[in-house]
């Protein structure tokens, strides 16, 4: 049988969850000061604002990190699973990506901002540029990871080079391409909220930049939770997708 | 019948050429079975990767039917030493496999839902390799290749993995199923038991470069009760002294 979501999962999450407003309530009973509200102050007003005011910011950055992702997937993985299943390809482009990699994108911001303007285009583009690496070494990897004797007795039986990769490179390199978007997806929340303090008046980045300026740190924090939140949705859902098409593992 | 004349077969490695098979002529009848048997590194597995048309780069010649090795317009049933199974297909989705490939479809007829009843693993479809013994994988391994209804079976030490117990009986369990289809079988092995209890003939290989050193008619094959007999004790002493002076 499938779990989707195993218990052990939800108990640690709320376990962790417990254990972190404990710390923080400790925290703000210790200092005081109006920059460390307690978490209940900062719920509460989570459900009175949410609908009203944060919930056009969520559905703007749900949008960019799930499209950046995807652009970045979509891109990302048919290039790996090429050099890893092609020698000539890897030799090639290796060093491109090994180059490129270690390169601090975000310092390219301004390039990119200059010129694709300060819309939409920059945002998505900063995010996949950064992204993509990772999933391109690790689909690269996965399908150089594969051991010779698979191939072999499919190569055995005269399968052509698409029922090879139907039948091998993909569901072999699936967990793997998953497993990076995961890590990917941290980078992505970061990447995200840079870009979303410029040039625009959606988005979480934005939200929680404005609450600060206005000296609103109930807002702010709200923002934080918000957008911690849906990184974990995210991450969840990556979850519940390997979950499902890796039940062999 | 396949016909193997004057293979030969070059390894590189680094600067150096080496000579894995040197060469080998052999034919094989139809539906016949054939064990190798040699000592490691005489090429038995070079030999298995040029029949299963794996490795191309190879002088002489080498036909099945009459007609060049090619596995996709031929059907080559290949059961490895680590059963080859695909890990993230489940038992059945395994066995079919070949099917698969060659017909397009896997859908089961009255033929492979037979073979699976007699390997015993119809029970198991919906589980995946790593939830198996190494016994009940080959078993599946030994379907998959059936069900394909091969021109050609290849065997590369499929047993050797495997404890005495579920050795011996897979083999009996492998044979029964050959006996009825008579499959046109190479199969390569270390174990002179193994080689006697399972080749109609055996051929003996020497030490690298691989080159045929005798091939023996088997009296032993198909014997009932095999390891109590004189027959089988006498071919077995026979076979350690041709292996043994290489």
């Amino acid at each position: 049988m499938i779990k989707v979501l195993p218990k052990e999962k939800w108990q640690g999450a709320l376990y962790s969850l417990a254990i972190v407003i404990v710390f923080w309530q400790l925290a703000a009973m210790i200092v005081k000061l109006p920059i460390v509200p307690s978490p209940w102050a900062v719920f509460i007003n989570i459900i009175a604002i949410f609908a009203s005011k944060i919930q056009i910011h969520v559905l703007y950055s749900l949008g960019r990190i799930m499209e950046g992702i995807a652009i970045a997937i979509l891109i990302g993985v048919p290039l790996g699973f090429l050099m890893g299943y092609f020698y000539r390809m890897d030799r090639i482009l290796s060093p491109l990506v090994y180059f490129t990699y270690p390169v601090p994108k975000i310092a390219l911001l301004p390039v990119v901002m200059l010129l694709f303007g300060l819309g939409e285009a920059s945002k998505l583009i900063m995010i996949v540029l950064i992204v993509i690496f990772q999933i391109i070494i690790s689909s690269r990897d996965a399908v150089k990871a594969i051991p010779d004797e698979t191939f072999r007795s499919l190569k055995s039986l005269g399968a052509s080079k698409i029922q090879i990769f139907n039948e091998i490179i993909l569901p072999a390199s699936l967990g793997e391409v998953l497993t990076s978007t995961r890590l990917a997806l941290g980078t992505a929340v970061s990447i995200l909220f840079f870009t979303e303090t410029f040039g625009t008046e959606y988005g979480m980045g934005y939200f929680i930049m404005d609450s600060w300026m206005r000296v609103n740190y109930l807002d702010m924090y709200a923002g934080i939770i918000i957008l911690s939140l849906m990184g974990f949705c995210i991450f969840m859902l990556i979850d519940i997708i390997e979950n499902l098409l890796c039940s062999w593992r | 019948m396949i016909a193997i004349k004057d293979l030969s077969v070059k390894y590189r490695s680094n600067d150096n050429e080496i000579l894995a098979l040197d060469r080998f002529s052999i034919h094989i009848s139809k539906g016949d079975i054939y064990t190798f048997i040699g000592p490691s590194g005489c090429g038995k597995s070079t030999l298995l990767h040029v029949l299963s048309g794996i490795l191309k780069d190879y002088g002489g010649v080498v036909t099945i039917e009459d007609r060049e090795i090619d596995p996709r317009t031929q059907r080559i049933g290949l059961i490895l030493q680590n059963y080859g199974l695909l890990p993230w297909k489940n038992v059945y989705q395994n066995a079919m496999l070949g099917r698969k490939i060659k017909n397009g479809n896997q859908d089961t007829d009255e033929y492979s839902k037979f073979i699976l009843k007699q390997l015993g693993i119809d029970g198991l479809m919906d589980r995946y390799p790593r939830e198996l013994s190494g016994g009940q994988q080959q078993r599946v391994a030994i379907a998959r290749a059936f069900i394909l209804k091969p021109d050609l079976l290849l065997m590369d030490e499929p047993f050797s993995a495997l404890d005495a117990i579920t050795r011996e009986e897979l083999q009996e369990l492998f044979l029964n199923i050959w006996k009825q289809y008579s499959v046109t079988t190479v199969f390569i092995t270390h174990s002179i038991d193994e080689a006697l209890y399972l080749g109609r003939k055996i051929v003996v290989l020497s030490p690298s470069p691989g080159r045929i050193l005798e091939i023996l008619d088997n009296p032993c094959f198909n014997l009932d009760n095999l390891r109590f007999r004189d027959e089988y004790y006498a071919m077995s002493m026979k076979l350690r002294k041709i292996v043994s002076k290489g």
